[in-house]
């Protein structure tokens, strides 16, 4: 099916009365001696919505698909709008003796109406009509083929069977829903967000709010979407790498800013979990772009050997409110308070467990001992890290009034090894690193290489770390990208 | 009728011909890309003998990194200068 045509709209005239009523609408009938008067005194041009009988005596037209009543924002019958060369100079709605003669010049109107009526609602505003209408008078401005579900079809399972879905139900994107989605942003749908790997294709805004309602994202969550998108398709980021690779790594989402209350992303209980709407398909609407657009699916581009379950997509919110720390963005380089998204190529969480620590030394310890297992405690600066940092091993940060810059200071120490245990064959292990650097003191992690961000519900002495691919140049750098509307 | 719109790109992403097959290997000049994944050079070496002893002569090339694709310019060179390539994986 071809793109749809875009409806013509019917002038209305230069100069003169404009009324635009329904049959269905007591204050409408009410007014018919009314407007009978204005078109023997007046320029009177009459659209009615529903009933081509309706004022046919004194020259209604039919507003057959609503096209008049939808592109002047008609919200109330009857409406009477006065137009000066040829634009509108104002309008009145409902039935008002005093107003209709003040709007009209007549000396006189509807003796022996009541003084007063409200109008109805415009049939271009009913609720059962509005999606309807929005295609029909919106739906030209997209430019995604339209494919017609057959009647003996399931459009939940001609999704599947077209290799759309990430192997979950995708919600089946009809031009209304796309509409709908497309009113979260104020970028055009035709806007070019990024060029994808791996086929590298140049998407638009339209084809990212597709995929994004697929993945069961309200509108608001759609800037979020285009952010991570922009952010995915960076040199830095290597998205066509991460899909390339055997790992398990995936793009891991994490949103910084007042955007993340606004649109209701938990950073709270279960925050890596399920259960939160926007946390469970902000990170999926970007992995059905990469499927669907980028056309990375497993098994071909994406040759992940094992994945993991994070590879549906990961999102997920930054407790920002109680932190120690400065948000995550605002560590990354922008200025405390932007909504921003920051992409780090991960998969996890691992649990970093420690209810005893009372002190910041300590618990570091703990913290640094996990994460120098990451991956293999042989291996070293190869792979980034983020600690997810919980509310309650937060509070021993900011009772001792440690920030994120003393936290990294003291873990860098911890995070040495000896070269000597982590070569090939030290502790009877086969893995490991060349003979050469034995007498190498190294850092498990390179500079850069770990990132920290506060999130969790009140409970629970637990942190957790998200383990990295390839790290820095030679793979996956952390990219952060400001959300726009 | 339920309408819905392609989700995809709607199109297939751009094919690439091969270069056509070498019927010998006799004067021919063969690529050896070496990806940076640990002892792919002890495979490419032996690869490399094996070539030589069939009258093929051998360029060597490398990735910097296994995880990113090669730079253009590194394709752009190989296609120039080589009648094939063999790229190496190995761990």
């Amino acid at each position: 099916m071809s793109a749809r045509p875009t409806v013509s709209v019917p002038a209305l005239p230069d100069d003169g009365l404009v009324a635009i009523i329904k049959r269905d609408c007591a204050t409408c009938e009410l007014v018919v001696p009314v407007l009978g008067d204005l078109a023997r005194t007046h320029d009177l041009t009459i659209w009615v919505q529903d009933d081509p009988t309706f004022c046919a005596d004194i020259g209604s037209r039919l507003d057959a698909d609503l096209a008049v009543s939808w592109h002047h924002d008609i919200e109330t019958v009857p409406t009477l709008i006065r137009r000066t060369g040829g634009e509108e100079a104002d309008r009145i709605v409902g039935w008002n003796r005093e107003e209709w003669i003040a709007f009209t010049g007549a000396d006189s109107l509807g003796d022996g109406l009541p003084e007063w009526r409200p109008g109805c609602g415009s049939l271009s505003v009913d609720p059962s009509m509005t999606d309807e209408l929005t295609v029909r008078f919106s739906g030209s401005m997209l430019r995604a083929r339209r494919i017609e579900v057959a009647e003996l079809e399931d459009e939940m399972e001609m999704a599947f069977d077209r290799g759309w879905s990430d192997g979950l139900p995708v919600v089946p994107p009809t031009e209304a829903r796309v509409l709908r989605m497309l009113e979260g942003t104020t970028r055009p749908p035709d806007q070019i967000v990024a060029t994808i790997p791996p086929d590298l294709v140049e998407v638009t805004v339209e084809q990212v709010a597709i995929n994004a309602v697929m993945a069961g994202c309200k509108p608001e969550y759609l800037p979020v979407v285009l952010a991570a998108v922009e952010a995915a398709c960076t040199d830095e980021f290597n998205m066509h790498g991460l899909l390339a690779t055997t790992y398990f790594s995936g793009p891991v989402v994490i949103v910084n800013g007042p955007i993340v209350e606004r649109i209701g992303m938990n950073s709270g209980h279960n925050v890596l979990g399920q259960g939160n709407r926007a946390n469970s398909t902000i990170g999926r609407a970007l992995q059905l772009v990469v499927r669907n657009l980028g056309g990375g699916r497993p098994g071909e581009v994406d040759m992940g050997m094992q994945g993991a379950p994070s590879k549906l997509g990961w999102s997920f919110a930054e407790r920002e409110h109680d932190s120690p720390f400065e948000p995550l963005a605002a560590a990354r380089g922008l200025p405390a308070g932007t909504d921003a998204v920051t992409l780090f190529a991960g998969q996890g969480p691992i649990p970093i467990v420690d209810q005893l620590s009372r002190t910041p030394e300590s618990l570091t310890r703990s913290i640094a001992s996990v994460l120098l297992a990451y991956a293999h405690p042989k291996l070293i600066i190869g792979f980034d890290c983020i600690v997810v940092l919980s509310p309650e091993h937060g509070r021993i940060y900011s009772e001792a009034g440690w920030g994120r810059a003393r936290v990294m200071a003291e873990l860098e120490p911890l995070l040495v090894r000896s070269g000597a245990e982590l070569v090939r064959g030290a502790g009877g292990i086969a893995e490991g690193l060349p003979e050469a650097m034995a007498e190498a003191d190294l850092p498990k992690f390179r500079a850069g290489g770990l990132q920290f961000v506060h999130a969790g519900g009140d409970a629970g002495l637990f942190s957790s770390l998200i383990g990295g691919w390839v790290s820095g140049d030679v793979g996956s750098a952390p990219v952060t990208v400001e959300v726009t509307p | 009728m339920t309408v819905v719109l392609d989700p995809t790109a709607g199109r297939a992403a751009a094919g690439i011909e091969t270069a056509p097959r070498l019927s010998s290997l006799e004067g021919a000049t063969i690529g050896l890309l070496d990806i940076s994944k640990p002892r792919g050079d002890v495979f490419l070496r032996r690869v490399e003998e094996l070539l030589t002893e069939r009258g093929a002569t051998v360029h060597h090339y490398r990735k910097p990194t296994f995880a990113k694709p090669a730079p253009v310019d590194l394709r752009h060179e190989i296609a120039t200068t080589c009648d094939a390539v063999i790229e190496a994986l190995a761990d």
